[in-house]
């Protein structure tokens, strides 16, 4: 069979006919999901700051807490539906990144306790780490050499 | 003996029966307007088993027996089946079928695998060469999540041409002779790649699969749209069939309202949140095996050319910067 | 009250850029993560993060970028305090705590709990 069309253009025509996102309605969910759980978030700063926790043990203690509810609501089947209605709302925040890591380990428990959970618990969130944490040691190489600089 | 029209269809000469179907499903799909056509729906995902590829297993073993119940035929019957799925190496039906002590073939064309089976099934049995054979295929939502997706409970929001692949088994009975549907001949496709890369658009890849065999199919027998009742494509979906009715008008052919899914046919694609519909094999499968079958026996359909398609990809080459090959065999059944 | 809903503004003004980057480009949720923490890092660099901390506490922390900014912040710390080495030490032991909270309770989750289909 002759072919009518070619890659390009069916490619072009693809592009066109395809449906878009409603780009209005998926901001508004983010930003109603991303700020309630920063508010969640601000709310627990605050029962800190009521002890008398100084600002750096704050901050500590509000992730820990924070990546605790994502695990949470992870574990119970709960996180999975929020993200669908708040998409980048919910894996954003630093409950976003405890799902990506709770979610594979609960997806491979099946192969095992070592090569399923041990090994795929950073599946999705093992890049944040890798690139996080090799460009804080950038960031620490530039301004140890503009301190030797300055 | 069967006869080669042009380069492609085999007109067939002993026109193979189909001698009965059967299909079970989860419960998503059991919620969908096909409901009442499935044998059975299965509201637990683990189907009784420990893992999501042993409860495909489980599915596609329990539709193959549900089939041999109907069909009132005893598994020594049975001289071959032919099945497949969307998992690595194939493993949901040769699981399934490792206790049955039946001469199986397993196969591999992603969505396409149901009427890739029925394809050579029908040729086999045309030639002499086995009485009665299985053709089956099956996919499970959560067994292709975490296979070329993401684990269940990772948060992420699904694009506007994304699918759902189907929880479901299906299988039917091919025999040299019975009551039922004729398959009369048969098109197996070329594998087709017009460049889309994302596979969250498999609608899009596999719509020019599906329209370069439908074309060589009228092509080849000189039949026009217009003979068929309808063209069931395998899981387009929404977009997909779009994009196929663009491509047969740019082709030069008209399909009219002939274009028919099983993708948009097995769920409400506007409340079960399945975006442009159902996919994967045992979408295909399910539906052709219980609702095609059923229009048949009640005389609705008379003549269906069923064209599965499949995308061809892996998750390792489409992260390799690959594009996505596509395919699609037809199958032209007539009552 | 005021902080909270500064937090709500400011963490959901946040979470609209990301949600801009899903919409509109073909990266994938993988990579906006990646690019969220490697930005929190730069800004954390140039001490540019803060203000939005000062401004919004839990809406500034509490997205990627703010673990991105931990890590620059512990390890420009750390730098001073004891040079070189602290290049190596800096932005882990400021994470730490994020990074063995999630690993911990990843596992315990793992342990009590399993995947589920939703309809």
């Amino acid at each position: 069979m002759k072919k009518k069309i070619t890659k390009h253009e069916y490619q072009a025509m693809v592009e066109e006919k395809a449906p878009g996102s409603h780009i209005l309605k998926d901001l508004l969910f983010a930003f109603i999901t991303g700020g309630v759980i920063c508010s969640v978030g601000q709310i627990v700063m605050l029962i800190f700051e009521g002890f008398g926790a100084d600002m750096q043990t704050r901050a500590s203690a509000t992730s820990i807490v924070m990546i605790f509810l994502g695990a949470f609501l992870t574990g119970i089947n709960v996180y999975d539906d929020i993200a669908k209605f708040g998409g980048a709302g919910a894996s954003i925040p630093i409950t976003g990144f405890s799902n990506s890591i709770v979610s594979p380990a609960m997806e491979y428990k099946k192969e095992g306790y070592v090569m399923g959970v041990g090994a795929k618990m950073f599946l999705i969130a093992g890049p944040v780490l890798v690139y996080g944490i090799f460009s804080s040691v950038v960031a620490g190489l530039v301004y140890f050499i503009w301190k030797q600089v300055m | 003996m069967a006869k080669l029209l042009g380069n492609q269809t085999v007109l067939l000469d002993k026109q193979p029966i189909i001698l009965s179907g059967a299909a079970i499903v989860g419960k998503k799909e059991g919620d969908g307007p096909l409901a009442k056509y499935f044998d059975d729906i299965v509201d637990d995902e683990y189907a009784g088993e420990k893992t999501f590829e042993a409860a495909e297993s489980r599915i596609l073993r329990d539709a193959f027996i549900k089939l041999l119940e109907k069909s009132g035929k005893a598994s020594t019957d049975i001289n071959l089946i032919l099945s497949g799925d969307l998992l690595n190496q194939c493993t949901a039906a040769s699981y399934a079928f490792r206790d049955v002590d039946i001469p199986y073939l397993g196969l591999y064309g992603a969505c396409s695998t149901m009427s890739e089976s029925m394809t050579i099934a029908s040729m086999l049995i045309d030639g002499g060469s086995i009485d009665y054979a299985v053709c089956a295929a099956s996919s499970h939502f959560c067994s292709a999540e975490r296979q070329y997706r993401f684990p269940l409970e990772y948060g992420s929001q699904r694009t506007p041409t994304a699918q759902w692949t189907v929880t479901g088994a299906g299988a039917v009975l091919l025999g040299k002779k019975g009551q039922g549907p004729r398959i009369t001949s048969v098109t197996p496709g070329k594998i087709i790649d017009e460049g889309i890369k994302d596979s969250n658009n498999m609608g899009a890849a596999m719509s020019p699969a599906a329209c370069d065999t439908i074309l060589n199919h009228l092509n080849d027998t000189g039949r026009t749209v217009d003979d068929m009742d309808i063209i069931l494509t395998g899981d387009l979906g929404s977009f997909g069939t779009t994009m196929l009715r663009e491509l047969l008008i740019k082709n030069g052919i008209d399909p009219k309202n002939k274009l028919s899914d099983c993708g948009t046919l097995i769920f409400n694609l506007e409340k079960q949140g399945v975006v442009c519909g159902g996919s994967g094999c045992g979408c295909s499968a399910s539906v052709f095996s219980t609702y095609i079958l059923d229009q048949f026996s009640k005389g609705i359909l008379n003549r269906v050319l069923f064209v599965a398609t499949g995308a061809l990809l892996s998750p390792t080459r489409i992260q390799q910067g690959e594009t996505i090959p596509s395919i699609a065999h037809a199958v032209l059944v007539e009552a | 009250m005021v902080s909270i809903l500064k937090a709500f503004l400011l963490g959901g003004c946040i979470c609209v850029i990301g949600q801009l980057l899903v919409d509109l480009t073909k990266i994938t949720p993988a990579r906006i993560m990646v690019i969220f923490v490697v930005t929190g890092v730069v800004l954390g660099l140039f001490n540019l993060y803060q203000p939005l901390i000062d401004w919004g506490g839990a809406g500034a922390t509490v997205p990627l970028t703010g673990f991105g900014n931990t890590l620059a912040k512990g390890v420009i710390k750390e730098v001073d305090e004891s040079g070189l080495l602290g290049v190596f030490i800096g932005g882990v032991k400021a994470g730490a705590a994020g990074i063995t909270a999630a690993i911990t309770f990843g596992y315990i989750m793992a342990i009590i709990s399993k995947p589920k289909i939703k309809s």
